[in-house]
């Protein structure tokens, strides 16, 4: 039987004491537990950033990429070896900011791997500048007059791309953010989960406490995550009321489910075989 | 007068920013670069600097930024370091083949992979070949003075090339040290007003990133390179002007105790500083040996390394970085390069040291003179030798 405690790496943790990226880890590995999925099974990809250092505090397969390029490097490690669980560990920096162009283009994919976007609105690996979630008038060493700019919203666009499993967790309430976990490692196809979490040393106004007293949870207000225009509405909700959990989900094929040369199995599996070909060049 | 403050480099830089009156400034936060944008981002609220602050989503994004203000003739200035040197780097030849006078500050920060965040000379030396004049400070003094100097040498009618500074990451970046300021009034007239030749105005329509077919493509790289070559006539008359209004000269090259010598110690960065110190150590007790430093890294100045190097027996060249399946380090690469003619050369040997930001004490400086007069004097069996290496 799997255990969360299977996943315990022995690396010393460099987060700040209080940093919701704790309470994203525990939800993860409780998830992959829950699924009995044993650290072989499991691919842990990041980019760059706080979020991005979460395979270095987890036992299992592992690979710390560039910033903003977790995705390309999963996209290809799904594809090569589809019987890989991948979960991508990024945040809102890494992958709504440098690697932005590679998220659109891995929704639209549908490639079958689950994005946790540790979404704290601010670049904390590099001390507190503005990230693209950031508030306008969010002020930073860097934006002393304040955001000047529209945040960029993860899930609208994700929708507007038709990603088929649109989620938000918030990194306080562990067990519904493993439970989301859980439904997007189980569903065949591109999962985005933007993760709202406190910046305990560079974000003051959003804090553990702030989003406590407005997140809800989508599953207890008798909201259908089918309604794709209903979805878009959810997608725009904030303020005095955040919606948390599935937001958007339907099923449709993923990438490698429609590449015909993956049916028989993943390429990593296959034996090089050119004899078949020789055979068939031979009748030409 | 020029004010004598505690300051660190990074900081330095934005101060020489201000005073050159850079107008645009487009950069993204990577370690150890940040504090130099954030500085100049504070002067920028502040309204210490009448300058537009451009917060972009990628280093590829910035360098292409500062294309584009630079292409319309505002002064541009951007910093950097490490993996954010070579997100730009197809866009660091777009900036110097279109002649675009952009000033870059270079915290020099290793290479992934491994991910590393500290000093050593991988991003420069793997964009050494990108057509930007590049030289190195050493100090928060030169960081200052050379930023200055950076922006009257690249918008020079003669040169239009945009100039890369180099400091260490963390051991020059985030020290603070003592060096003196100069006031706007004692500047007057050094950094003339910028006024870009060709600038994209809807007035006088021009052409940039155009096609060049084969039939013309050799032409113009060509051009490129002996303009760049040209340009060091320009730099070393900056550099004396400097020095005659302000004080402190620069040079292509720098040597530290060169009487009599019969080793040399070749660097570039701030680790000569450091062997300095084992040099003067070692002439107390007798032993013949000098430094010798390039500031000067793009155009290289073969003339003046040629003439220093001229008289030693032997030639020791320190690298912070190595050339992956090349001949060691890239310091000590250019060095034979520029030497293989000579008539008389010297016996040179590599060391390599000071990776993702590894200190190197005098101490062992004066070991790596010893080790390497040691293998000058018998056979050469190894292209180099790692510092401190746990094999």
């Amino acid at each position: 039987m799997v255990t969360a405690a299977d996943f315990e790496s022995k690396t010393e943790i460099k987060w700040c004491p209080g940093c919701g990226n704790f309470g994203i880890l525990a939800a993860m590995k409780d998830a992959l537990a829950k699924l009995g999925l044993s650290p072989e099974k499991v691919l842990v990809i990041s980019g760059i950033g706080q979020a991005a250092k979460t395979p270095e505090f987890m036992q299992c397969n592992m690979f710390h990429a560039l910033h903003g390029r977790a995705l390309p490097l999963a996209t290809a490690a799904k594809i090569a070896n589809h019987n890989l669980k991948i979960l991508v560990n990024t945040g809102d920096g890494d992958c709504y900011g440098e690697g932005g162009n590679h998220f659109m283009h891995a929704v639209r994919r549908n490639i079958d791997l689950t994005v946790l976007a540790h979404n704290n609105m601010v670049y904390g690996l590099t001390k507190g500048q503005a990230s693209p979630t950031s508030e306008r008038g969010t002020i930073t060493r860097v934006h002393q007059h304040g955001v000047i700019m529209e945040p960029f919203n993860p899930l609208a666009v994700a929708l507007s791309l038709k990603a088929g499993f649109v989620a938000r967790g918030f990194s306080g309430r562990m067990e519904h953010l493993s439970s989301i976990i859980q439904q997007a490692l189980q569903y065949n196809g591109f999962s985005l989960i933007d993760v709202l979490q406190p910046c305990v040393s560079f974000n003051h106004v959003n804090t553990h406490r702030w989003y406590s007293e407005r997140v809800y949870e989508l599953e207890k207000e008798n909201y259908s995550p089918a309604d794709y225009m209903q979805a878009m509405v959810k997608a725009q909700e904030w303020g005095n009321r955040i919606p948390i959990g599935i937001v958007y989900k339907q099923d449709k094929p993923s990438f490698t489910d429609q590449v015909f040369a993956l049916k028989d199995g993943p390429l990593v599996d296959r034996t090089y075989s050119p004899e078949p070909l020789r055979e068939l060049l031979k009748e030409l | 007068m020029s004010r004598r403050v505690g300051m660190e480099a990074s900081f330095a830089i934005a101060e020489a920013v201000k005073l050159a009156e850079a107008e645009v400034v487009a950069a993204y936060p990577i370690t150890p670069q940040t504090h130099i944008v954030e500085r100049l981002s504070e002067m920028v609220a502040d309204g210490e600097i009448d300058a537009e602050f451009i917060c972009v989503e990628s280093e590829h994004s910035a360098m292409s930024a500062c294309v584009g203000s630079s292409a319309v003739g505002a002064r541009t200035f951007t910093a950097t370091a490490g993996q954010g040197l070579e997100l730009m780097h197809e866009v660091l030849f777009v900036a110097s083949s279109s002649r675009l006078p952009i000033v870059m500050a270079v915290a020099n920060r290793a290479l992934s992979g491994p991910l590393n965040v500290w000093g050593d000379q991988s991003d420069v030396m793997a964009a050494r070949d990108c057509g930007w004049i590049q030289y190195f400070a050493e100090n928060a003094q030169e960081s200052f003075d050379l930023t200055l100097c950076a922006f009257k040498i690249a918008e020079d009618p003669q040169v239009l090339f945009p100039v890369m500074l180099n400091i260490d990451g963390f051991f020059v970046s985030h020290v603070v040290e003592p060096l003196y300021l100069l006031e706007k009034e004692e500047l007057e007239g050094f950094i003339p007003p910028y006024q870009y030749p060709f600038p994209l105005d809807p007035r006088r329509p021009v052409t940039m990133g155009a096609f060049a077919p084969p039939v013309l493509c050799t032409e113009t790289r060509k051009a490129l390179e002996v303009a760049l070559q040209g340009t060091r006539e320009t730099i070393l008359r900056v550099w004396k002007e400097f020095g005659d209004r302000f004080g402190r000269s620069y040079k292509p090259i720098e040597t530290y105790r060169t009487e009599d010598a019969d080793t040399i110690l070749v660097g570039i960065g701030c680790y000569t500083e450091t062997a300095s110190v084992a040099i003067d150590t070692m002439r107390a007790r007798g032993e013949k040996v000098v430094m010798v430093h390039l500031r000067l890294w793009r155009p290289f100045p073969f003339p003046e390394i040629r003439a220093a190097l001229q008289g030693a027996q032997k030639v020791l060249v320190f690298d912070r970085c190595i050339i992956l399946g090349g001949p060691g380090g890239p310091l000590c690469s250019e060095i034979k390069s520029a030497l293989y003619g000579e008539e008389k050369k010297p016996k040179i040997f590599n060391f390599i040291g000071g990776l993702g930001g590894r200190d190197i004490t005098p101490r062992q400086f004066e070991d790596m003179i010893a080790r390497g007069r040691e293998i000058l004097d018998s056979k050469v069996t190894v292209e180099y030798e790692t510092i401190g290496v746990r094999e």
